[in-house]
């Protein structure tokens, strides 16, 4: 059984999470999914891109697309001399790069803290998320990667922020 | 005896035996081409009667019979009483393998098996009885000699290659061309070490991989002949059904093309063959009629130009009718009949790969089935090839599909723009113009919103590249110094593109882009440089398109001073353009210029009436282009006092008789069809055409030299 088949029958009650920070908010990613995580690289910009797309990295010969999650997000964008993380994922025999402020650790929250996306959030992190876990102290929002593919640069920018608010 | 001394006998009779047999495997194949050999026959005889003698020793029945019966056919045969046949030549080559076998079987057990070999040693006899005269012999021996003949290449190609999965070949180049990135890689790290051996090292290592990755391309490669074998049959039988008379020719067959881009070509090439049948190539009667021969030529042709591949497909047909053509385009509503006005014959011509265009009169079940030639321009296109025409109505037209030698790594030019690299695939490129900025300017002008480039008098679609990309403007101290021009060519168009900088070429692999930036029509892909770096490869179809280049085109087509109608009547020519005074035009014909040249205004001398030049250690008489003009002299020499300026001076040669003009200014060399009208015509002066725009006067060379009344042989 491939990871795809084994981790799409879902509502697997020990779900392991790799935990990202961007801006104010603590992302997770099923860890089968993260292929790995790498330094900032060298990213060469892409005209006419969707604006999500930060540019083309070189990930040992193979090209890879980093997708901004600050942009995706519509969260303002990292002050000067932050450095972003980069998230490789593999989605269709593509991989994809999310960049992100920080790298977190991988947790394994209690089924029982699992709750959908709020209806109150945006309708763009309603695309974005498929729930959340309620951790110690923070809100776990669990991205939906399949969304990542459906990146085309029209999202509406800026209810992010306050919509996770709220969401927290 | 003893077992143990048996054993050994049987032991050293193995070995001594086989060797033999491998001995009389080359002795009989060598027969077949030297059948009467008596010196092989000998051989062959000996070895079999040497295994004769032993097994009957030894007491192998089953082998002394069959070696027995094998003699007795070799005894013949070495005497001459029989001819070696193929029959006879394949029954011993079949003795040879039985006793391998049963040798097999005694070094196994110990003892013969139970093989039943009378059928073998059966017909060993009747070919031993079937006796003909030696007479015949020749005569038989004949075919056995071709089929050895064509038995033996055959033989060694199946020792010398091996049949390798596509996959494999593909997976192999797809690491080779990892591998060479690798290469360019360190080669780009090691360039900042000061190390020589480490230098040395890297040389070899990247020498190595060149040859690497030429070996596995060429492993790819197939002759285009492939292509072509099927061909002659599918003209053949349509020249049958069309009650025409064809004739093939074929040239460079042997040119060898990656095998995917050969597949590529397969039907596009089939699609010009039977289009050039169906439609192009007269029927008899009216190819006599038309005063050509009644078989019409269809000429396939193949060779290498410049790292591509170009495949022709020229027939000496009726040719293509532009007017015909344009009919055609209204009638299917492809353009309007103002677009038509504007089109050059050329642009005309190139409708029938509009989709949608179909010029068979009737709809046959050859062409004309909705697969038009805009597929086969797609087609082409698709594998980074390029499919143009030139026709001759009367004579013929020739398609010219030119192609890449392979996808995977292809060479390419960097540019930059903005702080970063593209590549333009060097297929597309056709050359390169650097101007100063401030000269760039005169010569890139906007023609209603559209940018234009001026390349030797010709008006060329121009595109920003960080305006195309979506850059904003920079602010006008921000400009680069220099600004330079690639002009490309893609889809019929010609089109420049400036950037701000070129680096260079560079072998880059091809890769594809994710999905988020595939959607940008701008890129074809993206490539790992050198460095490391990620460069986008533009792609020039998308770039024109973005650019409305077609439109562009044609709206230049209309202006009067494109210069570049090749399908008119009057002759091209080349001028030099110079300015004399303030703003007078004059135009010389480049034919008779020897060179161009900026004097010192210093080595300008009085001699009799007129002003000479220290030229070349001879004397060149000037004339001042401003005296025939009768224009106010402006001349550069004089305008500063004492300071020695330079004067640009024309120099002339018929030959013998040679002549400088002096001009103000040598503006530009421009190419085109001009009109010369008989405006302002006088002495010296041919009379006037536009160039540029501008009304030019075009001189009148020989009434100059006449004018002037310079001759040389009194000057020199």
């Amino acid at each position: 059984m491939s990871p795809e088949q084994n981790h799409a029958a879902g509502g697997d009650a020990t779900a392991q999470y790799c935990t990202f920070k961007v801006d104010h908010l603590l992302i997770g990613i099923e860890v089968w999914r993260v292929q790995e995580v790498i330094r900032h690289q060298p990213m060469t910009h892409v005209p006419l891109a969707p604006k999500e797309v930060r540019g083309l990295i070189n990930l040992r010969g193979q090209i890879v697309t980093a997708i901004d999650v600050r942009q995706w997000l519509g969260l303002p964008g990292r002050s000067d001399g932050a450095s972003s993380m980069n998230v490789v994922l593999r989605l269709n025999d593509e991989a994809i790069s999310l960049l992100v402020d920080e790298a977190g650790e991988v947790v394994e929250p209690a089924a029982d803290t699992h709750e959908g996306v709020p209806s109150t959030a945006s309708g763009q992190i309603r695309t974005m998320f498929s729930g959340t876990y309620k951790l110690d102290g923070a809100l776990l929002l669990v991205l939906d990667t399949e969304s990542v593919t459906r990146i085309s640069g029209e999202n509406g920018a800026g209810a992010a922020h306050s919509a996770t608010r709220r969401a927290s | 005896m003893n077992d143990d001394a048996m054993n050994e006998i049987v032991q050293e009779f193995l070995v001594e035996t086989n060797e033999n047999l491998d001995q009389l495997d080359q002795d009989l194949v060598a027969l077949e081409s030297d059948p009467t050999s008596r010196e092989l026959l000998g051989s062959v005889f000996r070895t079999i009667h040497t295994v004769k003698g032993t097994t009957g020793f030894l007491g192998f029945g089953l082998l002394e019979g069959l070696s027995h019966a094998a003699e007795n056919l070799l005894s013949d045969l070495r005497d001459g009483r029989l001819g070696l046949t193929k029959e006879r030549t394949d029954v011993l080559l079949e003795v040879v393998d039985a006793i391998r076998a049963l040798l097999s079987a005694i070094e196994a057990t110990g003892a013969e098996d139970d093989r039943d070999l009378s059928g073998l040693i059966a017909r060993i006899n009747v070919l031993q009885q079937d006796a003909e005269p030696v007479v015949a012999e020749a005569a038989h021996a004949e075919p056995v000699v071709a089929g050895a003949a064509h038995a033996e290449p055959h033989r060694s190609a199946g020792e010398r290659s091996v049949r390798v999965d596509v996959d494999l070949l593909d997976s192999m180049m797809s690491q080779v061309g990892e591998l060479v990135l690798a290469r360019n890689q360190v080669s780009a790290h090691v360039e900042m070490i000061d190390n020589l051996a480490l230098h040395q090292t890297v040389q070899r290592l990247s020498m190595i991989v060149s040859e690497l990755q030429e070996g596995v391309m060429k492993t790819r490669m197939q002759p285009v002949e492939q292509l072509w074998s099927k061909l002659p049959r599918v003209i053949r039988d349509l020249a049958a059904q069309f009650d025409k008379l064809v004739s093939l020719e074929m040239e460079g067959g042997e040119t060898e093309l990656d095998r995917s881009l050969l597949e590529a070509v397969k039907d596009p090439l089939t699609h010009l063959v039977r289009n050039a049948i169906d439609h192009a190539i007269e029927q008899p009667d009216a190819r006599i009629a038309a005063g050509k021969p009644a078989t019409g030529t269809l000429a396939l042709r193949a060779s290498h130009e410049g790292g591509q591949v170009v495949l022709e497909v020229a027939d000496d047909g009726a040719g293509i009718d532009p007017a015909k053509i344009a009919a055609k385009a209204l009638e299917r509503g492809l353009v309007s009949k103002g677009e038509l006005d504007s089109m050059s014959e050329r642009e005309v011509v190139d409708l029938i790969f509009r989709a949608g265009f179909s010029t068979a009169q009737s709809v046959t079940n050859v062409s004309g089935r909705g697969v038009g030639m805009d597929v086969v321009r797609t087609n082409v296109e698709r594998i980074g090839g390029t499919v143009d025409l030139s026709s001759t109505p009367g004579t013929g037209t020739t398609f010219r599909i030119k192609i890449p030698l392979t996808l995977a790594i292809i060479p390419a030019l960097l540019v930059g723009c903005r702080e970063q690299r593209y590549a333009i695939p060097q297929a597309n490129l056709l050359e390169m113009v650097q101007l100063r900025s401030d000269g760039a300017s005169s010569d890139i002008e906007r023609i209603g919103g559209a940018l234009v480039y001026r390349l030797r008098g010709k008006l060329l679609p121009l595109v920003r590249l960080d305006e195309t990309l979506g850059f904003a403007p920079l602010a006008a101290d921000e400009q680069p110094e220099a600004v330079s021009i690639v002009v490309l060519q893609a889809d019929g168009l010609l089109l420049g593109v400036a950037v701000d900088e070129v680096f260079g070429t560079e072998e880059i692999v091809v890769k594809p882009l994710g999905r988020h930036v595939k959607q940008v029509p701008l890129f074809a892909g993206a490539t790992i440089l050198g460095d490391g770096g990620v460069a986008l490869i533009l792609d020039v179809i998308g770039l024109a398109a973005a650019a409305r280049v077609e439109e562009v085109t044609a709206g230049l087509a209309l202006s009067s001073d494109l210069a570049d109608d090749e399908d008119r009547s009057l002759e091209r020519s080349t001028f030099v353009l110079l300015r004399v005074g303030r703003d007078r035009r004059v135009a010389v014909p480049l034919k008779a210029v020897a060179r161009l040249e900026e004097a010192p205004a210093s080595s300008v001398e009085q001699a009799g009436n007129g002003r000479v030049l220290q030229y070349r250690g001879d004397l060149l008489p000037l004339v001042a282009l401003s005296e025939i003009l009768d224009t106010a002299c402006e001349d550069a020499p004089v305008e500063a006092d004492g300071v020695p300026a330079s004067i640009p001076v024309v120099v002339y040669s018929d030959g013998e008789r040679h002549l400088g003009l002096v001009a103000s200014e040598i503006l530009d060399i421009v190419e085109g069809v001009f009109e010369v009208r008989p405006v302002g015509a006088g002495p010296g002066i041919l009379g006037s055409t536009v160039v540029h725009g501008h009304v030019t006067d075009v001189l009148d060379v020989d009434a100059a030299f006449a004018l002037a009344g310079k001759e040389p042989e009194r000057v020199a």
